[in-house]
């Protein structure tokens, strides 16, 4: 986990290498110019954004465009929860993505636990299928699934965004094996010589010891939950049961130009959660994905 | 001998215990292999050969639908522009991630706000994206031509012009490149500063010690973002299905595999042929992927750690 990226030794090693030669004045200048550059890339979508929702109707055609709108319409978001139905939507994606984010941790971490810390044999050899089934698309089995859904009488319901969760997804597991293994056998050898069983173990030593790498998957979770599409796409019908992502696609199509303002709105908000997520939790952030590239 | 058979006794059933608490553990995953992953993988194998529209049962039809794919105009075009975009999105991910690693590893004042802010469009929703990026393309009153025009562009019709649909996606798929910065950032401050200084001591320039040095050793990290990047642009939906309503326009330009994939099961309910689609789509990824790692052999450096 230690792949902090603030830390003394990484700044020093920075300071160090080759850039030394490269940090004349006309390097440091050309090196945050194109930073800048970037930076800029980045953030006029979001700015834009942002911008468009406080917007006059008046004012989304104009060119060039407007930044500052003038006066800033800040009804454009009672509007979105007025006439976008704005907040079922995000109700929608709590009622699907808290029960999802629970599932995805208690899964993942039981059968990571059986990979990591259980001496079973031929364990690595199905340690190697959950590998190998992260390749298999999405698109590969989405139809005999739907047909799956349709047979049980689930369409239109939230259990098939739900429950396959409750059965591990082999990024979390790999991901979960990876931090468990590393922890010391030691920790564990007390408990086995005193006879706890392995479940015990499980909960009352590992668990607690695995919080930074729960709270990675839970992230995640929440993420992949929050910005699906295709999944409420292909089992929702009722408008009224959509999920955000499906929501504000739904409002870009039934509404025209004229609505965008209050559109932006409710696309504004549908990202504010994740944003605020990102800003208490940075340090998890940055270092699962980090960790996410490294051990791959 | 006694002693031996009885201590392989004493191991075997204390082996059977371990095999019962360890399966216990997975057990959850047992079975959604079985019901999420087996099932539906072989299911669609045997749909791709049927025909299925689906709500009858699947009738048995042998290699019709992939002799009627290859026949198929607009699946010909899915073909082309699934990888048209994979081989435009994937290199200038890969190259523009590795590029703002490198800038950000070197000494920059401001590193976690530069960070944070090349990592907020990979974590905003795809849908809200797509819906800001649509009105940015828009030719008269958009963003992104109004900008070009600072710099004496004319800028095309981006969505609207089939010459230009695919360029506007591989651009947008720039944007959300934070991600894999953050993760070649992490490979790059795990290569050795030893090696960095020795090669200084040595004379080798800033170019030399890049190309020599930095790349091979993080280029496990850039095999494994490769991979993941192709399967994912194989599969590009989402961006697509909301811009275009689905529809894969102007004149089938963004009409990724993915998506007719999509129309062929819940526009026109021809499950089977869809299975077919979605069996070439996998093994496209698979015969890349297999590819990636052959040609990689030789120029992938796994000494680094």
């Amino acid at each position: 986990m230690a792949t902090s990226l603030d830390t003394p030794r990484a700044q020093a090693a920075a300071s160090t290498t080759g850039v030394q030669r490269l940090s004349r004045p006309l390097g440091e200048t050309g090196k945050y110019l194109v930073l800048a550059l970037f930076s800029a890339f980045f953030m006029i979508p979001l700015v834009w954004m942002v911008s468009t929702s406080l917007k006059n109707a008046e004012e989304l055609p104009l060119y060039p465009p407007i930044w500052i709108p003038d006066p800033i319409r800040w009804d454009n978001y009672v509007t979105a929860f007025v006439e976008g139905s704005l907040g079922g939507y995000l109700w929608n994606t709590v009622v699907v993505t808290v029960p999802s984010v629970i599932g995805a941790v208690l899964s993942n971490a039981l059968i990571a636990y059986g990979f990591a810390r259980v001496q079973w044999p031929g364990r690595d050899y199905v340690f190697a299928v959950v590998l190998a089934t992260m390749i298999l698309p999405d698109f590969v089995t989405f139809i005999p699934l739907y047909l799956i859904f349709r047979d049980l009488n689930w369409l239109n319901t939230y259990y098939p965004l739900i429950l396959p969760i409750f059965l591990g997804s082999p990024f979390f597991i790999f991901l979960l094996r990876q931090f468990l293994m590393a922890l010391p056998a030691e920790l564990t050898d007390a408990a086995h010589v005193d006879g706890a069983s392995e479940l015990l173990i499980f909960l009352r030593i590992v668990i607690p010891l695995a919080t930074p790498a729960l709270a990675v998957v839970a992230l995640f979770q929440f993420i992949g939950s929050w910005n699906d599409y295709f999944g409420p796409l292909i089992y929702l019908s009722d408008v009224d049961k959509y999920t955000i992502s499906l929501g504000i696609a739904n409002m870009e199509s039934a509404y025209g130009f004229s609505n965008f303002a209050w559109i932006m709105a409710a696309t504004c908000m549908s990202i504010l959660p994740i944003i605020l997520l990102f800003f208490f939790a940075q340090r998890t952030f940055i270092e699962g994905i980090a960790l996410t590239g490294l051990k791959g | 001998m006694t002693a031996a058979a009885s201590s392989f006794r004493f191991s075997s059933s204390r082996d059977r215990r371990r095999l019962a608490t360890g399966l216990l553990f997975i057990s959850p995953w047992i079975l959604g292999f079985i019901v999420f992953r087996v099932y539906p993988f072989l299911a669609s194998l045997y749909y791709s050969f049927t025909f299925y529209p689906v709500l009858r049962s699947p009738r048995w039809l042998g290699w019709d639908n992939y002799v009627n794919l290859f026949d198929d105009p607009r699946f010909l075009i899915s073909l082309w522009n699934s990888t048209y975009y994979a081989l435009g999105a994937v290199p200038l991910g890969t190259l523009f991630g590795i590029l703002l690693a490198m800038l950000l590893n070197m000494r920059v004042r401001g590193l976690s706000a530069f960070r944070t802010i090349f990592f907020l469009p990979s974590i905003t929703p795809i849908v809200a994206a797509a819906i800001v990026w649509l009105w940015m393309f828009n030719p008269r009153s958009g963003v992104v031509n109004y900008l070009l025009s600072f710099v004496g562009i004319n800028g095309p019709a981006w969505l609207g012009d089939p010459q230009w649909a695919k360029a506007a996606l591989i651009l947008m798929s720039i944007w959300s490149v934070g991600n894999a910065v953050v993760i070649y950032l992490a490979a790059l401050q795990d290569v050795p500063r030893e090696l960095l200084e020795a090669s200084s001591l040595d004379g080798a320039n800033a170019m030399q010690k890049i190309w020599n040095i930095t790349l091979p050793m993080i280029s496990p990290v850039i095999l494994f973002n490769v991979i993941v990047g192709l399967i994912a642009a194989f599969q590009f939906f989402t961006q697509v299905h909301v811009m275009t309503d689905g529809r894969g326009s102007p004149a089938d330009s963004t009409l990724m595999m993915s998506i007719y994939l999509y129309q062929s099961a819940f526009e026109f309910f021809k499950m089977g042929y869809a299975s077919a689609q979605a069996w070439i789509l996998f093994l496209i990824i698979v015969v890349f992927t297999m590819v990636l790692f052959r040609v990689s052999g030789r120029l992938v450096y796994y000494g680094g750690r």
